[in-house]
């Protein structure tokens, strides 16, 4: 490590990674945004990163860094070398404002990675500085493409044809041109395949288990939050434990036993089954909010007269409003999303719920863009309670542990 | 001389409380016991089982009634068991000839004839058994709605079946074949690489994500809620978004991958033997890593900020504050969360189920129950799988409560 303590090492290297990164960006972002091909060229970024980040740590001024690296860009790109290089469908104005901009993009974040950065010897601080640097900026790109680029990629199937698909699968844009029409697929899910219906069914199964589950979770977690009884520690690993049991080792019996009663295929059966994957959870959460709150408050409670009861009623619940809306939320979303038990018990389609009227999307004969229309349409409600409600979500997240 | 001391023992308070703790629970406990703890015990009961999905709905003796003509016209009964495994006790039926037939020839053994109604028993039927009796008949009246009152004649059918859930046999056969394949211990390696490498990328990613978030600026709260994105959304959702995305004919990343000459043709993503197996990891990866993320980061902001303006008084550099200060703080959520992931990859089943459907040698054993109970029908050898689930899990479960009653929660 000591030996990279150097501003003339430490530079190029963190220079050219920069733009290798930027590179593959433009490069990818290029090919779909215009479905052309632009391919980004190990060399080319190299050179062209090493350069600017030399420049940079050598002469400590923005604009010279700049203009070198854009006369560098266009040098290799004259020579063949480019960092990206281009197909055929790009004519050469487009090819020298694309490569100005490569050129800005690796030099303008340099400037700022290898801030301070002096061209001899570095002490730690500035070069593990710098590193960082590299790293957050990287990590920022990285991160948002890994979400963005697949929910795009569902929105933007849902809105083409079969043909177009096929046709040329790097093509990102969306053709506005088509107006209403770009929404035919949702059009023929609501009206040919019944989404309203399956929409409405996950909705108030959802909501029909967030009561449930309230119902059966807050008395329980109370008790075990704070009162004193032999067995209390037991109970709540066994909270935990339960809550650790793969659903599918329950759903082969349960599918049984409802396969016997003949509740299958019966949104009952569903309602029935929901609450009870979800009480565990919601009472873990309870409880460790439960503990949170101030006893004292309860105390002066029961010294007024008030029952254990009654102190839950109109103490403890009107205190713990918040955390009761982050486990609804979050008991919401774990309904809403439910697969595995909707695929098992349901076969009718009239019952469906939203995520088994997808899974029944899901064949060769239904064209692609119907499905990822099912997923849009499944995704969106489950989003817009999220980020509208994120300060709850969140919490909900961190205090329920870790389920899966 | 009294003795004064404490009292021992729980006084009448404590009692009462400890009532009405119970009583709060019952509630919880009875449905929780109803729909964990019984469908856990019923598994085990199945594992030892020689259960078919087909035994589910018992096999009844099957009638068919028909009339044959001819120069002697005759009533057809065909008698079907149509069960290939399991005979038919008591079987038989009682059936009332139509108006204007009548049986004129030897009826087969134990039926008999009284007046217009007759009545076969035939004690046990062979499994697969299909057997014709034909009884001759004289008929009187218009043919065609003769036969068709002949083959609509009412019938109650007897006999019943053993329920294979029910009865007394047991068996060791689901297990001895789980064990003695060797594709259990393929399935097993697929299980462990997963939720190994599943576990600790979800960790690192989160680690990194929760290391660029820790920090004020504008926008934190809109990119930490985007980054939580692959988690809210519903599994079906994503999974068939990665299996469009992956698509070796219609895909993005195929074509992206060919244009930028990483690969020369079409790669198969969720469809090559090893391939799978690491694209449903770093689906998994992908899918957890805000999990963790939101954990580590909400540890991280209770971190006091003394120490490191100590530590920055003292001259420690980025790295060593982070290694030496940050990490030791880290550890006990980082260990907690990996122990509770790795127990959550280990049971994950929705993921794969959905992306390869454990085909290309991605078959966990989660996946693995699915595919013996319901692929191959042995509802007896998914049960063996998901004992054996079940055993790995409570080995986890007692690591898991060592871990955390060391570190007292999260």
């Amino acid at each position: 490590m000591k030996m990279l303590y150097k501003g003339y090492l430490t530079g190029p290297i963190i220079g050219a990674l920069w733009a290798l990164v930027m590179a593959v960006t433009l490069g990818v972002a290029i090919s779909f945004a215009t479905g052309e091909a632009a391919r980004p060229a190990l060399w080319g970024a190299l050179i062209l990163g090493v350069v600017t980040g030399l420049v940079r740590v050598w002469r400590a001024n923005r604009w010279l860094s700049l203009g070198v690296a854009v006369v560098v860009a266009l040098g290799v790109m004259a020579m063949g070398l480019g960092a990206l290089q281009f197909g055929a469908g790009f004519a050469p104005g487009s090819r020298v404002a694309l490569s100005i901009v490569l050129a800005g993009m690796v030099a303008i974040p340099l400037n700022t990675i290898l801030r301070d950065l002096p061209f001899g010897t570095t002490t730690r601080h500035e070069f593990e500085a710098a590193v960082i640097r590299f790293l957050t900026g990287f990590g920022y790109l990285f991160f948002t493409a890994i979400v963005i680029i697949p929910f795009y990629v569902m929105v933007m199937t849902s809105m083409k044809s079969q043909q177009q698909l096929m046709l040329n699968p790097l093509d990102f844009s969306i053709d506005l041109s088509k107006g209403w029409h770009l929404f035919d697929s949702y059009y023929e899910l609501m009206t040919k395949f019944h989404f309203g219906r399956y929409l409405w069914t996950s909705f108030y199964v959802s909501v029909l288990t967030v009561a449930l589950t309230l119902l059966f979770s807050v008395p329980g977690a109370y008790a075990v939050a704070r009162l004193r009884f032999s067995g209390r520690k037991v109970f709540s690993r066994g909270i935990l434990l339960i809550y650790m049991v793969p659903m599918i080792v329950l759903a082969l019996p349960i599918y049984i036993a409802y396969s016997m009663v003949g509740l299958r295929n019966s949104v009952f059966g569903i309602v029935m089954i929901y609450p009870v994957t979800t009480i565990p959870v919601a009472l873990y959460m309870l409880q460790g909010y439960f503990r949170g709150l101030p006893v004292e408050v309860e105390e002066a409670g029961l010294m007024d007269g008030l029952s254990r009861l009654k102190v839950i009623w109109k103490i403890t619940l009107p205190l713990a409003l918040p955390a009761l809306a982050s486990v609804g939320l979050y008991v919401f979303m774990i309904a809403w999303n439910e697969f595995l038990l909707a695929f098992m018990l349901l076969d009718d389609p009239s019952k469906f719920t939203l995520t088994r009227g997808i899974a029944s999307l899901n064949s060769s004969e239904i064209p692609r863009q119907h499905l990822m229309a099912g997923a849009v349409i499944a995704t969106v409600p489950i989003m817009a309670l999220f980020l509208g409600l994120e300060r709850f979500m969140t919490r909900g997240l961190t205090a329920g542990a870790v389920k899966g | 001389m009294t003795d004064i001391s404490p009292p021992k023992g729980r006084g009448a308070l404590a009692k009462r409380e400890a009532r009405l703790a119970w009583g709060l629970l019952f509630p919880t406990i009875a449905i929780v016991a109803l729909v964990v703890i019984v469908p856990l015990l019923a598994i085990f009961w199945i594992s030892v089982k020689p259960v078919k999905l087909g035994d589910l709905r018992p096999a009844e003796m099957r009638l068919r009634i028909s009339l044959r003509e001819g120069d002697q016209p005759q009533v057809e009964y065909r008698v079907i068991n149509p069960s290939r495994e399991h005979e038919i006790h008591g079987a038989g039926f009682d059936t009332t000839l139509p108006p204007g037939v009548t049986l004129t020839g030897d009826l087969p053994k134990g039926c008999a004839l009284n007046g217009q109604d007759l009545r076969c028993d035939f004690g046990d039927l062979a499994p697969g058994l299909n057997t014709r009796y034909r009884i001759d008949a004289q008929i009187a009246g218009d043919d065609r709605a003769i036969k068709r009152a002949v083959r609509d004649s009412g019938v109650v059918v007897r006999g019943q079946v053993d329920n294979m859930l029910t009865n007394t046999t047991f068996t060791l056969e689901n297990f001895r074949k789980l064990f003695s394949g060797t594709e259990f211990w393929s399935v097993l390696g697929v299980t462990l690489f997963y939720t190994i490498f599943g576990t600790l990328g979800a960790l690192l990613v989160g680690l990194f994500a929760a290391l660029l978030l820790n920090k004020d600026f504008r926008g934190q709260g809109i990119l930490r809620g985007l980054y939580l994105f692959p988690y809210v959304a519903p599994v079906i959702a994503v999974a068939f978004t990665w299996i469009t995305l992956f698509d070796p004919f219609s895909g993005s990343a195929n074509a992206l991958l060919v244009q930028m000459g990483v690969s020369q043709g079409a790669i198969n993503f969720f469809g090559q033997k090893p391939l799978a197996l690491i694209m449903v990891t770093v689906f998994e990866i992908w899918r957890y890593f805000p999990l963790s993320f939101l954990f580590i980061l909400a540890r991280m902001q209770s971190i006091d900020t003394d120490m490191y303006e100590a530590a920055d008084m003292d001259g420690a550099s980025p790295f060593q504050k982070f290694w030496y200060l940050s990490m030791p703080q880290l550890l006990g959520i980082l260990s907690v969360l990996f122990l509770l992931r790795f127990i959550w990859t280990f049971n994950k089943f929705d993921d794969i189920f959905l992306l390869t459907g454990g085909n290309a040698g991605t078959r966990t054993l989660t996946v693995d129950v699915y595919e013996q109970a319901f692929a191959v029908s042995n509802i007896g050898a998914g049960a063996a799988v998901a004992v054996v689930v079940f055993g790995c899990l409570l080995i986890f479960a007692a690591l898991f409560f060592r871990t955390m009653s060391r570190e007292e929660g999260l």
